[in-house]
């Protein structure tokens, strides 16, 4: 439960606190930048764990963590986390 | 090697397996911990342990929150779920842990509300939609997860959503490493650091386990090669006989950590004076307790929980395994009536136990040759 996953940000939310759309894999949620302490910009790679951002990472490494989850065949479980965030309802529009 | 394929660069894993053998000195014994369950997870997975020489001992350290919760938080915590105006929401790890009435699952098919959540954003989200309900959720996790939970908790307030409330169960890592170095019966002689707490934490917090017990320990990424290179750094420093902190997974964990989770920490949380550790028994400071300014979304304040204590099945080792005295398949139970079907312990739970860990791989691994 401490492996983070990676996710792209596709949209930056704009009101008070600090949320994103991001892009996992083709499948789009919420999440909340509120831990960061530098805001990203659209197109940034972040580490997500249970819907929050932990930190920016580059494009490399998040390639890489996505390989290592596939490795430790963690992918499946991520993703049903990162469905599951916003009680599995919101941009679902936009899954493939 | 099953999994050697995979690997992203077989080359750059055998040099790194030969500069292991290299360094480790023929005539010494190395007890290297592992501190995270991820790591756990990661060295059964990719069958490192066939790259080590014999000499080199991995030992399977704490780091799966899952595990170390005593038996009686999940009754505490479960004694809610009892009240029919309670929705009890936990992420999916917790739903098979046994308490000693059943796991939550078994709550639910009792016909109580349990409810899995992936966030704990989303169980505010649900105290936000049933107003005429109290929405409590499950906290546990090491520092990783602990900011999530606070900053959960600042927006709850900031909402003024009080309908909601958090059984806090994080805990912190440095006093369980430091319990394990206080244990008479542990030897180790260098640490594998945890990724992603550290990205968290930062690598600071670990530097009086260099300066003061002269053990040298290594923050490491989650890839064969990110684990490979910890132990080459680590044995480097043995041969050396020097002990400092070193941050091989520096592509994600900066020195000093993230400020703004740490600030959300210190907002929410306080330290507690001592929390029981299952398989450690009472280590004090090492977990997190809501601070009086959010005593209102304090599930232990708002409810009167009964704090149950459970010792754990006398012929479970689980306590030993997770100090790393004795190796799982040690454990008078494992595999017979533990299994990851039918978990007596905690460590055959969670799959960064380092018992289903174990199980999943080395077990089935033998039963198959």
């Amino acid at each position: 439960m401490c492996l983070a996953i990676p996710g792209k940000i596709v949209e930056v939310v704009p009101g008070n606190e600090r949320l994103a759309m991001v892009d996992v894999s083709g499948v789009r949620r919420k999440v909340d930048l509120g831990l960061l302490e530098e805001m990203p910009a659209c197109g940034d790679w972040v580490l997500i764990h249970v819907g929050f951002a932990l930190n920016k990472i580059s494009e490399q490494d998040a390639l890489g963590q996505i390989r290592i989850l596939k490795m430790l065949g963690e992918d499946t479980a991520a993703m049903e986390e990162v469905r599951g965030y916003g009680l599995g309802e919101e941009g679902s529009k936009t899954e493939p | 090697m099953k999994f050697v394929d995979e690997f992203r660069d077989p080359a750059a894993i055998t040099r790194a397996a030969e500069e292991i053998r290299r360094l480790a000195h023929p005539q010494r014994h190395y007890r290297i911990m592992e501190v995270c369950g991820g790591h756990t997870h990661a060295i059964y997975r990719f069958g490192l342990k066939d790259l080590f020489p014999s000499n080199l001992e991995l030992v399977h350290g704490p780091g799966c929150p899952v595990c170390v919760l005593p038996m009686g938080r999940i009754d505490d915590g479960l004694s809610m779920a009892g009240r029919p105006d309670v929705i009890f929401t936990a992420f999916g790890d917790m739903m098979r842990v046994p308490g000693v009435r059943g796991t939550p699952l078994e709550y639910k098919a009792r016909g109580m509300d349990v409810r899995v959540v992936y966030s704990p954003s989303d169980a505010l989200k649900l105290a936000e939609r049933n107003p005429e309900k109290h929405v409590m959720f499950f906290a546990i996790g090491f520092e990783t997860t602990a900011p999530s939970t606070a900053l959960t908790l600042i927006r709850a307030k900031a909402r003024g959503i009080r309908n909601f409330s958090v059984f806090c169960n994080h805990v912190t890592i440095i006093p369980a490493i430091r319990a394990i170095l206080d244990s008479p019966d542990m030897r180790i002689d260098a640490f594998i650091g945890p990724g992603h707490v550290s990205t968290v934490i930062g690598c600071r917090p670990y530097e009086w386990i260099a300066r003061n017990e002269g053990k040298p320990i290594v923050v490491s990424g989650f890839e064969p090669l990110d684990l490979l290179q910890a132990i080459v750094m680590l044995l480097g420093q043995l041969k050396q006989d020097t002990a400092k902190v070193e941050n091989q997974y520096r592509r994600v964990v900066p020195w000093e950590g993230n400020r703004a989770a740490l600030r959300a920490i210190a907002e929410v949380f306080e330290l507690r004076p001592y929390f029981e550790w299952r398989g450690l028994g009472f280590i004090s400071q090492s977990a997190l307790r809501i601070r009086n300014t959010y005593a209102e979304w304090d599930a232990e304040q708002r409810f009167n929980v009964p704090g149950v204590r459970v010792t754990d099945p006398k012929a479970a080792q689980c306590g030993e395994v997770l100090k790393g005295v004795l190796k799982p398949a040690q454990c008078k139970l494992f595999g017979k009536e533990c299994n990851p079907e039918h978990p007596v312990g905690a460590l055959m739970v969670s799959a960064e136990g380092s018992c289903a860990a174990y199980y999943n791989y080395e077990h089935r691994r033998k039963a198959l040759v």
